[in-house]
C-alpha cells in the first residue's frame, strides 16, 4: 500500500481533474438539457422541449450537414496529408529536425493568431492568396465570401493549424517500425509504394485507427474557425453544430437548448466511437 | 482542432458550473454601511478616463457616507457571453450596463431588479424621454435607468466626399443619392468602398432591421406572432443593396462579419458611408484611429422610423434594498447629472475626450436635455457642425424598439443579407420567403 502511495496520489489528482473539468460538466449539461433556466431563478423541468426546440431551429439541419461535410473534407486533408508528410520526413536524411520544427510550428501559434493570419490570407483585396493567384494571372477567388468556397476555406485553416501534431504522432509510429522489415521488403524487390502498402500501413494500423477516431471527434466539434472567420455565413454555409450551440447559449441566452444540442452532438460522437471500437475489435479478433 | 474541444469544454463548464454557483449578492458589512460593485470603470490603458472615474467614485463616497463603491473594469462592460454565468456565479456587479439590444432578454429572464420603488432617487427621472423609459418598463415595472439613447443616421467620411468631388456639407438625403455618392467614392480607386454594410454574426440582421424600419417596414406583425419583413420595404432594402453591390460595385467585395469589421474599415478612411448612430463616430475615432475631422453624420435617408439604440444601467436582482438604493444613487450621480460624471463635458474636453458628438438624446428636449446640449456645445472639442444635419433630422424620426426574439431573428436575417451581398444571382423573393418561413417556425416554437 505504502509502496503505491505515490501512484494513488497521481491517480487522485487525475480523478479530481476529470471529475471537476470533464465528468461533472457533462452531468450538468445532461441535466441542463432537460431544464429551462435563466441562471438566476430555480430551473424548471421541461422534459424534451429543449431537444424539440433545438431540432426545430432553422439552422439545425444546415449545421449538421455542414459539420459532416467539414469532417469529411477535414479528413481528406487532415488525415492523409500529415501521414504523407510524416512518410516524407521519415525518409529524409538531411534537415529532418528543422523540417519537423517547421511542420510543428503552426501548432505553437495561438489559434486566434493563426485564424487572424488566414483572415488576411483570404482577404479578397490585398489578401495573400489572391495576390498569388494574380501573380499567375488567375482570377481572384471569393474564399470566405462565397457559400461555395467558404467551408473548404475553413478546412484549409483547420488542416494548417492542426497537421503538425498529427504528423509528429505518425512520425513517432513510423520510427518504431523495425528497419529489417523494410530491408526484407527491399530484398524482395518492393518499391516505395509497395513498402508503404505492405509494411508501413499494417505496422501503423493501430495509430491510424486511433487518429481517425480522434480526428473525427475533434473535427465534428469545429467552432473557432466559423466563429472567427465567417460568423456561420455566408447564407449559413459554415454554421457548425458547435457554433450553433454557442449561438443558443451566448447569443440567445438559451442555455437549456444549447445543452440539448450538446447532448445530441455527444450522442452522435459516442455512437460513432462505439461503432469504430467494435469494428476495430472485430478486425483484431 | 483539439483546441476547439477545449474551448467547448470551457463553454460547457462556464454554462454548467456557474449554474450552481453562489447565489450571494455583493455583501454589505454592517447595518449602516453598504458596499456596492459598479461596472464600466475605464481600462488601465485609458489612464485619464480611469482617473476621472476614480475621482467620481471618491466624490460619490464622500457625499454618501457609509457607501463603499468598488469598481470593475471588465471590457466591454456588457458581454452577452459572460452575462448569465456572471449573474449566476455571484460575480455580477451590483450596478451593470445593458445595451438596448438586450433589454428584452435581460428583463424577461429576471436578470434585472425591479427598481420601480427607487426611481425617485434619479432626480431627473421625469425628464427622461417617456418612450425611452418605456423600453426598460415591463408590465408597469421599471427595470433600469436609461442613460444613453440615439437613433440611426448616415455616418459618412467627409474627406472622401471632398476627394470624390461631392459636397460634404450637403450629404445624401435619399437612397438614390446615397447610391450615386457611393459610386463616385468607389471610383477613387482600388480599395475604396462607397457604402459599407454588415452581413454576418447577427449584425447583418440587425442592420437589415435598421434599414427596413427606416423605409417604414416592420420585422414582425403587431401581435409579434408572424414575420412581416417579406414586404415591399424589405425587398426595397435588399434590392438597393444588391444593386449597389453587383451593378455599381460600390460596396467592396468583402463580406463584413461582426461589429468590428465595418468599424475597422470605416476607421481606415476608405469607406464612404454606413448606417450608424453617432456613437459610431466616437468609436471610429477612439478605437479605430479614425481622423476626427473626417467624419460627419447626417439624417437617416428617407427615414420613417428609426431603430432605437442606447443603454441603461440596471441593478443586480440579488442586491439588498440598501445596495439597490446606493446603486441607484450612483447611477444618478455618475450617469444622469448635468456637469457630473459622464456629463462633465468640461472635464472630458480637458482630458482629451471627443466632446460634441450628439450621441445621446436620452433627455430629449426637456429642461435637462437642453442643459446637456448647451454644455456639450459649450465644451465641444469636435466640429459640431459636422453633426448638425443629423441633429436636425433625428428629431423628426420616431424611434422604434427592437423586435422580440431579436437575436434569433437577426441570425435568420443574416442569411438574407449575406445572400444578397455574396451572390449576384441571388433571388430576393426566395431569400425573403425562406427567411419568413424560418422566422414563422421559430416564432411558433417560442409561442
Amino acid at each position: 500500500m505504502r509502496r503505491n502511495l505515490t501512484a494513488y496520489g497521481f491517480l487522485c489528482a487525475a480523478l479530481f481533474c476529470f471529475t471537476v473539468f470533464a465528468w461533472y460538466p457533462m452531468v450538468r449539461e445532461f441535466i441542463l438539457s432537460f431544464q429551462k433556466t435563466d441562471l438566476i431563478n430555480p430551473p424548471t423541468w421541461v422534459g424534451l422541449d429543449n431537444f424539440k426546440a433545438a431540432v426545430q431551429d432553422p439552422a439545425f439541419g444546415e449545421a449538421w450537414l455542414n459539420t459532416v461535410e467539414f469532417t469529411v473534407l477535414a479528413l481528406l486533408c487532415g488525415y492523409a496529408v500529415p501521414f504523407v508528410v510524416a512518410l516524407v520526413l521519415n525518409e529524409l536524411r538531411h534537415a529532418r529536425a528543422y523540417l519537423r520544427f517547421v511542420v510543428y510550428l503552426p501548432v505553437m501559434l495561438p489559434p486566434i493568431v493563426a485564424v487572424l493570419l488566414f483572415q488576411w490570407f483570404y482577404d479578397p483585396g490585398p489578401g495573400l492568396f489572391n495576390q498569388i493567384l494574380g501573380f499567375f494571372h488567375l482570377p481572384p477567388l471569393a474564399w470566405l465570401d462565397s457559400s461555395s468556397t467558404a467551408l473548404i476555406s475553413l478546412v484549409l485553416v483547420s488542416t494548417w493549424m492542426n497537421m503538425g501534431s498529427a504528423t509528429l504522432i505518425y512520425l513517432a509510429a513510423l520510427q518504431n517500425i523495425p528497419p529489417e522489415l523494410y530491408e526484407a521488403a527491399e530484398l524482395d524487390g518492393a518499391g516505395i509504394l509497395k513498402r508503404v502498402r505492405h509494411v508501413t500501413i499494417p505496422q501503423t494500423r493501430l495509430i491510424l485507427l486511433l487518429m481517425l477516431m480522434l480526428q473525427i471527434v475533434a473535427t465534428m466539434q469545429v467552432f473557432i474557425e466559423p466563429y472567427m472567420l465567417t460568423g456561420g455565413g455566408p447564407e449559413n454555409a459554415t454554421v457548425s453544430v458547435a457554433y450553433l450551440m454557442y449561438q443558443f447559449a451566448f447569443s440567445q441566452m438559451n442555455y437549456g437548448q444549447a445543452g440539448a444540442l450538446g447532448m445530441l452532438l455527444m450522442l452522435a460522437l459516442l455512437l460513432f466511437a462505439a461503432i469504430q471500437l467494435r469494428a476495430t475489435r472485430e478486425d483484431r479478433a | 482542432m483539439r483546441r476547439s474541444t477545449g474551448l467547448l469544454l470551457v463553454s460547457v463548464i462556464g454554462v454548467s458550473a456557474t449554474a450552481c454557483g453562489s447565489s450571494e449578492a455583493p455583501s454589505s458589512s454592517a447595518p449602516n454601511s453598504v458596499t456596492i460593485t459598479v461596472a464600466c470603470q475605464p481600462a488601465k490603458s485609458a489612464p485619464k478616463e480611469r482617473q476621472a472615474w476614480d475621482a467620481d467614485v471618491a466624490e460619490f463616497m464622500k457625499a454618501h457616507p457609509g457607501v463603499t463603491v468598488k469598481s470593475t473594469d471588465q471590457q466591454p462592460c456588457f458581454d452577452p457571453k459572460t452575462f448569465g454565468p456572471k449573474l449566476a456565479g455571484g460575480q455580477m456587479e451590483t450596478v451593470f450596463v445593458v445595451p438596448v439590444t438586450n433589454y428584452n432578454d435581460v428583463i424577461a429572464q429576471g436578470q434585472a431588479l425591479d427598481v420601480t420603488p427607487y426611481t425617485s432617487t434619479i432626480k431627473n427621472w421625469n425628464d427622461l424621454r417617456p418612450d425611452v423609459r418605456e423600453l426598460v418598463t415591463k408590465d408597469g415595472k421599471v427595470y433600469g435607468v436609461p442613460n444613453v439613447h440615439y437613433s440611426v443616421g448616415l455616418v459618412y467620411n467627409r474627406a472622401l466626399f471632398t476627394k470624390a468631388g461631392l459636397d460634404p456639407d450637403t450629404p445624401p438625403k435619399t437612397w438614390a443619392e446615397v447610391r450615386e455618392a457611393a459610386k463616385k467614392i468607389t471610383a477613387l480607386g482600388p480599395g475604396f468602398v462607397g457604402y459599407g454594410e454588415y452581413s454576418g454574426g447577427n449584425t447583418g440582421g440587425w442592420h437589415f432591421t435598421q434599414a427596413i424600419y427606416g423605409r417604414g417596414g416592420a420585422i414582425l406583425t403587431p401581435d409579434n406572432k408572424k414575420a412581416a419583413f417579406n414586404s415591399p420595404e424589405g425587398k426595397a432594402v435588399l434590392q438597393n443593396l444588391h444593386d449597389m453591390r453587383w451593378t455599381d460595385n460600390s460596396m467592396g467585395s468583402k463580406l463584413l462579419v461582426g461589429w468590428e469589421s465595418l468599424m475597422m474599415a470605416m476607421g481606415s478612411g476608405k469607406v464612404g458611408m454606413m448606417l450608424g448612430a453617432p456613437d459610431v463616430v466616437t468609436d471610429v475615432v477612439n478605437k479605430f484611429k479614425g481622423n476626427v475631422a473626417d467624419y460627419g453624420i447626417t439624417g437617416f435617408p428617407e427615414a420613417k422610423a428609426s431603430l432605437s439604440g442606447g443603454e441603461a444601467y440596471m441593478i443586480n436582482p440579488k442586491a439588498t434594498p440598501e445596495q439597490a438604493k446606493a446603486g441607484m444613487a450612483w447611477i444618478d450621480f455618475r450617469f444622469n447629472t448635468v456637469g457630473k460624471g459622464r456629463f462633465d463635458f468640461a472635464r472630458g474636453k480637458a482630458i482629451g475626450n471627443p466632446v460634441g458628438v450628439p450621441d445621446n438624446d436620452v433627455y430629449g428636449d426637456s429642461a435637462t436635455g437642453k442643459a446637456l446640449q448647451a454644455e456639450r456645445v459649450k465644451n465641444a472639442s469636435l466640429p459640431v457642425t459636422n453633426y448638425e444635419p443629423y441633429v436636425q433630422a433625428a428629431v423628426t424620426v420616431p424611434p422604434k424598439a427592437e423586435p422580440v426574439h431579436a437575436q434569433e431573428l437577426y441570425a435568420i436575417l443574416d442569411v438574407v443579407m449575406s445572400g444578397v451581398l455574396s451572390r449576384k444571382d441571388a433571388s430576393i423573393d426566395e431569400l425573403l420567403a425562406d427567411a419568413e418561413t424560418k422566422a414563422n417556425t421559430m416564432l411558433a416554437a417560442k409561442g
